[in-house]
C-alpha cells in the first residue's frame, strides 16, 4: 500500500492491480472461462463420440455403387449430394452474384430498392427449413407438376443459399479499395468492364469463400429435401427423386436396423462440413491478409 | 447489364413475395373450414376425428426454445466475453473456427449425436423414456451456441477501446472494467444475438424431431416428451390428405408469422444500434 499525506490525512494512492481484483470479478472470470470450456467441450465431445462410433464402420461396401439393404451403401447419396450441389449452385451463384455487383456497384446507397433489397434477404435468411420446405412441396412439386425430384430439391435450396451468397458477394465487392476503380476509369474502362475485369477478380476470393460455406449448408440440409427431393435410394436423375447425405443419416435412424452405417454416414457428412468450413476461412484468411 | 444486374438484385424480393403467397394461399383456406380461434387455442390434436389444436405445439416450441437460452444465452455471451477480453490470443485463435464448425455441422448429426448419446444417458439417469424437453433443450442450447457467440464477439470488439481505458484510468480493475463498461456498451449485439438464436431454435426441425418424443399432448416437466410445430408439419405431411394436409400448411403459416415477428424484433434492435 503506497500512502501519502493530503490536507493532514493518510491517503492510500495505491494502483489497483491484476492480483487484487474483487472476489466477486475473480468468480466472473472463472465462469468466462468455464462458459469458454463447455462451448469447446461439446464440439470435442459431439466430434470425437460420432469419429469413435463411426470411423471402424467407413467399410468399402459403404461405397458400392449399388444400394441394397445387405451392404446399406452410402454411394448413391454422395452421389446425389454432389448433384444436388451442383445443381443448387447453378442456380443460386449466378444470381447471387449479380445481384451482389448491382448492390455494390449499380445502386444508390441508402435508395429505397436497396433497403427493400436487404430486408427481404434478411427475411429469407430467417425462414426455417420446414417453411422452405412447404412452399417447395407446393409451388415446385405440386404447383409447377416437377415431382418430387432432384430438380424440385435444388430449386428449393437455392432460394434458401441466395441470401448469403448475395450479402458476401456484396461486402467482398464493397470491400475492394476505390482507387482500382479510378485506375480502371482513368484509363478509360467503362463502368461494366471495371466491374467485371478489375474488382470482381479482387473480390473473388470472398465470393468463393461464401459459396464453399453454401456447400457445407446444402450438404446439411435435410428437413427442406425430405418432401421436395424425397427419399429414393438410387442415383437421381434430374427429374428423379433421391436422397442426400443427411437425408440418407435420417432415414437410416428412423429405421432403426442401420446404426452402425449411420454413424458411418455421420462421419463423411461431418469431414464435408470440416473440409469446406476449413477452405472457407483459409480462402477468407487469404483475403484479409491481402487487403 | 444493369438490367440484369438488378433483376438479379429482386430476386430475393420475388422470392419472399411468392414464399408468403404460397404459403397464405394454401394455408389460409384451412380457416374457412376450422376457426382460427379454435386451431391456435385447441389443446387437442386428432386429424383422424377432425379436430386440430394446435396450442401443445405452440407451447412446445416455446418451451424447447426457452430452455434452449436458458442454458445457451450465458454460456454464449460468457464465451464472447471471454475470447474477446480476457483468453490470450492462441486460445482465441483456436476458438475461432471451433465455434465457425459448432455453426457448420448439420442439424441432423447433432439429431443423431442426440439420440444415440443424451436420449440413453437422460434415460438412465433420470428414467422416462429420455425423449425429452431436457434433451431437446440442450441440443438446441449448442446449436445456437455459435449464433450467439458470434455475434456478441462481433459486438464487444466493436466497442472503442476509449470505454476500457477511461475505466481503466478511473481506477476500475480489468474485469470490472470488461463487466461494467465494455459489456454494457455491447449490449444491443449482445441482445440481436441471442434474438438470432431464438429465432434458429424456434425454426429448428430435425435435431428436434429426433430426440423430443414428438408426442402432441400439453408438454408437462422437462422429463416428458414434446412436439413442437416444425416437428408436426415434417412428420404428418408425409401421408396427410384434405383437411389434415391444409391444417399443416396452416401450422406452417403460424410458425412463420411467429418467426418474422421475431426478425423485426432483430432489425429494429439492429437500426436502434446504428441510430446510437
Amino acid at each position: 500500500m503506497t500512502s501519502v499525506e493530503y490536507k493532514g490525512r493518510m491517503v492510500d494512492i495505491s494502483v489497483p492491480t491484476r492480483k487484487s481484483a474483487h472476489w466477486g470479478s475473480r468468480i466472473l472470470k472463472a465462469l468466462c472461462w468455464l462458459s469458454g470450456f463447455i462451448t469447446m467441450g461439446a464440439l470435442v465431445l459431439i466430434v470425437l463420440y460420432i469419429l469413435i462410433n463411426g470411423l471402424p464402420h467407413l467399410k468399402p461396401s459403404l461405397f458400392e455403387v449399388k444400394y441394397n439393404s445387405k451392404n446399406v451403401s452410402m454411394f448413391h447419396a454422395i452421389i446425389n449430394t454432389l448433384s444436388m450441389t451442383a445443381l443448387a449452385l447453378l442456380f443460386s451463384v449466378p444470381v447471387g452474384v449479380f445481384g451482389g455487383i448491382y448492390l455494390a456497384e449499380y445502386a444508390k446507397p441508402g435508395s429505397k430498392l436497396v433497403k427493400v433489397i436487404r430486408v427481404t434477404a434478411e427475411t429469407l435468411s430467417g425462414i426455417p427449413s420446414i417453411v422452405y420446405a412447404l412452399f417447395g412441396m407446393m409451388a415446385f412439386v405440386v404447383t409447377m407438376k416437377i415431382g418430387i425430384s432432384l430438380l424440385s430439391g435444388a430449386l428449393t435450396l437455392a432460394i434458401m443459399i441466395l441470401p448469403l451468397i448475395l450479402r458476401q458477394t456484396e461486402e467482398s465487392l464493397l470491400a475492394v479499395p476505390m482507387s482500382y476503380r479510378e485506375g480502371s476509369y482513368g484509363l478509360g474502362a467503362g463502368k461494366l468492364r471495371t466491374t467485371v475485369r478489375i474488382v470482381l477478380p479482387v473480390a473473388m476470393p470472398g465470393i468463393l469463400a461464401a459459396v464453399l460455406l453454401s456447400i457445407g449448408r446444402i450438404s446439411g440440409e435435410t428437413a427442406a429435401l425430405i418432401y421436395t427431393s424425397g427419399t429414393a435410394t438410387r442415383i437421381a436423375e434430374l427429374f428423379e427423386s433421391g436422397r442426400t447425405l443427411s437425408v440418407h443419416l435420417y432415414q437410416l435412424q428412423q429405421e432403426g436396423r442401420y446404426i452402425n452405417e449411420a454413424f458411418a454416414v455421420a462421419v463423411v457428412l461431418l469431414v464435408i462440413v470440416v473440409l469446406m468450413n476449413a477452405l472457407s476461412s483459409l480462402i477468407a484468411g487469404k483475403l484479409t491478409t491481402k487487403g | 447489364m444493369r438490367g440484369l444486374f438488378l433483376a438479379s438484385a429482386c430476386v430475393c424480393i420475388l422470392a419472399v413475395i411468392t414464399i408468403s403467397a404460397f404459403l397464405f394461399l394454401n394455408g389460409l383456406p384451412f380457416f374457412r373450414a376450422y376457426s382460427v380461434f379454435d386451431f391456435v387455442t385447441g389443446t387437442e390434436w386428432a386429424p383422424l376425428r377432425g379436430v386440430f389444436g394446435i396450442l401443445p405445439m405452440i407451447v412446445g416450441s416455446f418451451y424447447v426454445t426457452f430452455g434452449a437460452l436458458l442454458l445457451g444465452a450465458p454460456i454464449g455471451i460468457l464465451t464472447a466475453i471471454l475470447m474477446s477480453r480476457f483468453a490470450p490470443k492462441w486460445v482465441v485463435k483456436a476458438m475461432k473456427p471451433a465455434v465457425a464448425l459448432l455453426a457448420g455441422i448439420p442439424s441432423v448429426v447433432y439429431g443423431f449425436f442426440g439420440v444415440m448419446l443424451l436420449v440413453p444417458f437422460v434415460r438412465d439417469t433420470f428414467g422416462g423414456t429420455g425423449k425429452s424437453v431436457l434433451v431437446a433443450s440442450v441440443l438446441l442450447a449448442i446449436m445456437i451456441l455459435p449464433t450467439i457467440v458470434q455475434t456478441s464477439l462481433a459486438a464487444l470488439d466493436a466497442v472503442p477501446q476509449p470505454y476500457y481505458e477511461g475505466s481503466l484510468a478511473l481506477g476500475a480493475t480489468h474485469e470490472s472494467s470488461v463487466f461494467r463498461s465494455v459489456v454494457p456498451a455491447a449490449r444491443p449485439g449482445i441482445v440481436s444475438g441471442v434474438v438470432l438464436g431464438i429465432g434458429r431454435a424456434i425454426g429448428e426441425t430435425m435435431a428436434i424431431i429426433m430426440v423430443a418424443g414428438n408426442n402432441p399432448r400439453m408438454p408437462g416437466d422437462i422429463l416428458k416428451g414434446v412436439r413442437t410445430m416444425t416437428v408436426n408439419v415434417l412428420m404428418e405431411m408425409g401421408y396427410a390428405a384434405d383437411l389434415h394436409r391444409e391444417s399443416l400448411i396452416a401450422t406452417g403459416v403460424i410458425l412463420f408469422i411467429i418467426v418474422m415477428a421475431i426478425n423485426f424484433i432483430f432489425s429494429f434492435i439492429n437500426r436502434r444500434r446504428v441510430l446510437q
